[in-house]
């Protein structure tokens, strides 16, 4: 019986121990420095990943590196399945530069270090020509110092808190000016001028509201109260205790992830509604919608530059195409869609450019159009961002969000405010 | 039998050699990448030996060496920091509001200051808790839940003074180490061969430390404090001795993971990271002091071997593992060698009864 079961054991381990070392052959393989150990190499693992086929003149390698597993999987996975899908489309229409995409596909489990250490395997190993991926800030942040030294290129697809223009990174989200700026602008003309401030406890909420403090002291408008949150944080009673004694106009929100569904959802259930007090969320889009549930977010808005109601041919046959691939009940949202156009802006600059070559990929992509779902983006040939059109919406009982206001045209990138007097100190402080 | 206790020694010695040459030369056959990652397993197994240290052989079962290994790893990464900007304020104080440097940073802009601050500061913060906690007889499965507590503590601290730790999103984007560039291929050899050599002393040491006199001491402790007690010695003083060593191996192992990964946050030294720890070792097998090395190179190789071919299901792989060792090798994988051993052992004992028998 004891021998059965350390039989058993070793057979389990000894699986294990082929699995490993497949995968490190197939770095091996990768990284060998002569065609014959090369071709020798690429047999053996064949067995194990069949569509790797090591031919390097058919393929262009792309990382694509979201949070699998961990609390972020949830929002990271649907922003991985639109870039898969983007790919899968060019691939559909001859590829790039005549060759097909194949995706690299790694999971950066929500850590960090994690993110740091598979960039720089899918750049040293795998030789990427770019890198699709990222969600927070902090993981933008562990990715920027590798992408830089080894020359790489990172599509980075979600809003965030500016204040960062690497030379390696596209940020197909929006800049503070294209959501947050405008978002404020908006509500003291609709709202009310008086604000109660509600984010985690990290860069972006610690950053956005920074700039909003002082664009709200340059408008003569007032705030009321300012709280912070650990990320994952569940209880919101105290903090709605002092909003009701408070009683702002506008709670600005920028909280992310779970800690949404217990806000609006205690704030519900304090009989605080729409009506009383208007929230304007920054991380809310059409999936979070999903899990925080309709009916108590009803009339909240958001701002953001697309909705999976925005009105563009694109977006008909975007949302049709997603839902095709991933199901009836996908929703689509501004990461989603930003993620999406990101690996068409990248194509499209490797088709400029007529290489993969990392330098001249970033040449090529200054001033590049694109016909996006949520309209016309373009790559700002200073900083990397993109032109975008700010969208102010409401949330409706199905879930989907409608339009209230847009801005006229695509609005240019400016992730230090530098053109607005008021954040002059902020950005004055970050150049030195 | 002198013979055969010779011959074992012997050949240990012998197989441990190999082993350290192998890693020293691991460079010549290893590309960069994977050298980096080696690196960083190094520095988590001269974590884990300290740890092992604590738990194997003396029965503290610590889940807060995350700590430890933060406070090193985050004196390596406020020097680093410094040096990148160049004696400017790092973005994150910026654009958090801060004009000048706080005055708990300023020893961090000298390097050897920095790297004794990562083995001191864990110590001390050590010693403090271990003096309090193991004078006042607190032991077992509530220092286990103390120590879990703290790193509680420590991490929302770590987030919330977002102004003086980079919140969250931690410390990275380093760029030079007493002048040479952080991230080059030769530097990063270079901490590498630092990293082994840190960990051949620190796995000898530790070895001389457990076999004498002291070792047993420890075990004695373990097995039976109360008894240590009659016997005249203090066990809380050793206990808050080897508490005190563990922390500053741990901050040695945080200072070497940073300066190979180049990022160190919350996430890092939080509850799950800290639970991985003691994982290690004990997959490894606690009570020895190579099994917890064994034990971090293995999980770890495995983790990153399960994620790169299978992104999406590794995870899954990587519990079965917990599994599968929890169930059929409780004393981890060095078990197994002990159990060959042992039955080759029976083996000869029943051979050399057959062979009296055939005489008589």
């Amino acid at each position: 019986m004891r021998k059965q079961k350390q039989l058993l054991f070793l057979i389990m381990l000894g699986l294990m121990a082929v699995f490993v070392m497949a995968c490190s052959a197939a770095d091996n393989a990768a990284n060998a420095d002569e065609p014959a150990d090369d071709a020798e190499n690429s047999e053996e693992d064949s067995g194990e990943d069949a569509s790797n086929s090591e031919e390097e003149s058919d393929t262009i390698k792309v990382g694509v590196l979201h949070s699998l597993s961990g609390t972020m999987a949830i929002s990271e996975t649907s922003v991985q399945q639109a870039e898969l899908l983007a790919i899968k489309e060019i691939n559909e229409n001859g590829g790039v530069l005549g060759k097909q995409l194949e995706p690299v596909v790694e999971d950066g489990a929500s850590d960090w270090p994690t993110f740091a250490e598979k960039a720089k395997k899918l750049l040293q190993q795998d030789e990427v020509a770019t890198i699709f991926g990222g969600w927070t800030s902090a993981s933008r942040k562990a990715m920027l110092p590798v992408v830089e030294e080894n020359n790489g290129l990172l599509f980075y697809p979600v809003q965030y808190e500016g204040m960062e223009d690497s030379p390696n990174i596209f940020y197909t989200g929006a800049a503070p000016n294209q959501q947050i700026v405008p978002a404020v602008n908006w509500l003291l003309e609709n709202r009310g001028d008086s604000f109660f401030l509600l984010g985690s406890d990290y860069v972006f909420p610690r950053t956005a509201n920074a700039a909003i403090r002082a664009q709200l002291d340059a408008e003569g408008a007032e705030l009321v109260g300012e709280e912070y949150t650990p990320l994952g944080h569940t209880d919101y009673n105290t903090v709605i205790a002092k909003i009701k004694s408070e009683n702002p106009d506008v709670i600005f929100n920028t909280l992310n992830g779970d800690s949404n569904v217990a806000f609006f959802k205690q704030l519900n259930d304090a009989g605080i509604t729409s009506e009383d007090i208007t929230v304007l969320s920054v991380s809310v889009a059409e999936e979070e919608i999903k899990g925080i549930g309709a009916d108590v977010i009803e009339g909240h808005l958001t701002s953001w530059n697309y909705y999976q109601t925005t009105d563009t041919p694109e977006n008909e046959e975007f949302v049709a195409n997603y839902k095709a691939e991933y199901g009836e009940d996908s929703v689509t949202a501004d990461p989603i869609e930003a993620g999406y156009f990101g690996v068409y802006l990248w194509a499209k600059a490797v088709e400029e450019a007529g290489t993969t070559d990392v330098d001249a990929v970033k040449e090529a992509a200054k001033g590049i159009t694109f016909d996006a779902p949520n309209g016309t983006v373009k790559i700002d040939g200073d900083n990397q961002h993109v032109y975008k059109t700010v969208r102010i919406g409401e949330v409706q009982s199905d879930g989907m969000i409608s339009e209230l206001w847009h801005s006229d045209e695509a609005i240019k990138p400016d992730p230090y405010l530098e053109e607005y007097d008021w954040a002059k100190e902020l950005s004055d402080s970050l150049a030195e | 039998m002198q013979n055969t206790i010779y011959q074992k020694l012997w050949s240990q010695k012998i197989i441990l050699s190999v082993i350290f040459l192998l890693l020293l030369l691991a460079p010549f056959f290893l590309s960069d990448f994977r050298l980096n990652l080696l690196g960083k397993f190094l520095a988590f197994a001269i974590l884990a030996i300290g740890l092992d240290l604590l738990w194997g052989y003396t029965g503290v079962l610590s889940l807060g060496h995350g700590i430890f290994f933060g406070l090193g790893a985050y004196c390596m990464a406020m020097y680093l920091k410094l040096e990148a900007n160049a004696g400017g304020l790092p973005d994150f104080m910026a654009w958090s509001g801060m004009s000048e440097l706080p005055l708990i940073w300023l020893p961090f802009q000298y390097p050897i200051i920095a790297i004794a601050l990562g083995i001191i500061i864990p110590a001390v913060v050590a010693f403090f808790l271990g003096y309090l906690t193991f004078r006042n007889r607190i032991s077992g499965v509530y220092f286990t839940i103390l120590s879990q507590a703290l790193v509680l503590v420590v991490v929302t601290l770590f987030v919330g003074s977002q102004n003086l730790t980079g919140g969250t999103s931690g410390l990275t984007n380093f760029e030079t180490l007493f002048g040479f560039s952080v991230n080059a291929a030769s530097t990063q050899t270079a901490i590498y061969l630092i990293t082994v050599l840190v960990l051949g002393v620190v796995f000898i040491s530790c070895r001389k430390l457990v076999k004498g006199r002291f070792g047993r001491v420890l075990e004695g402790i373990r097995d039976g404090e109360n008894r240590m007690r009659f016997l005249g010695y203090n066990p809380s003083s050793y206990k808050t001795f080897i508490y005190t060593l563990s922390a500053a191996i741990a901050g040695i192992a945080g200072m070497l993971f940073v300066l190979q990964v180049g990022i160190i946050s919350p996430t890092m030294i939080g509850i799950i990271p800290s639970i991985e720890m003691v994982l290690w070792v004990a997959l490894g097998g606690r009570g020895t002091i190579i099994g917890p090395v064994i034990g971090a190179v293995f999980v770890n190789a495995a983790k990153t071997g399960f994620s790169e071919s299978y992104p999406e299901y590794w995870t899954y792989f990587l519990g079965l593992l917990f599994v599968l060792v929890v169930v059929f090798l409780p004393k981890g994988l060095t078990g197994l060698l002990d159990k060959w051993k042992d039955r080759r052992k029976k083996q000869d004992a029943r051979d050399s009864v057959e062979v009296e028998k055939s005489y008589s």
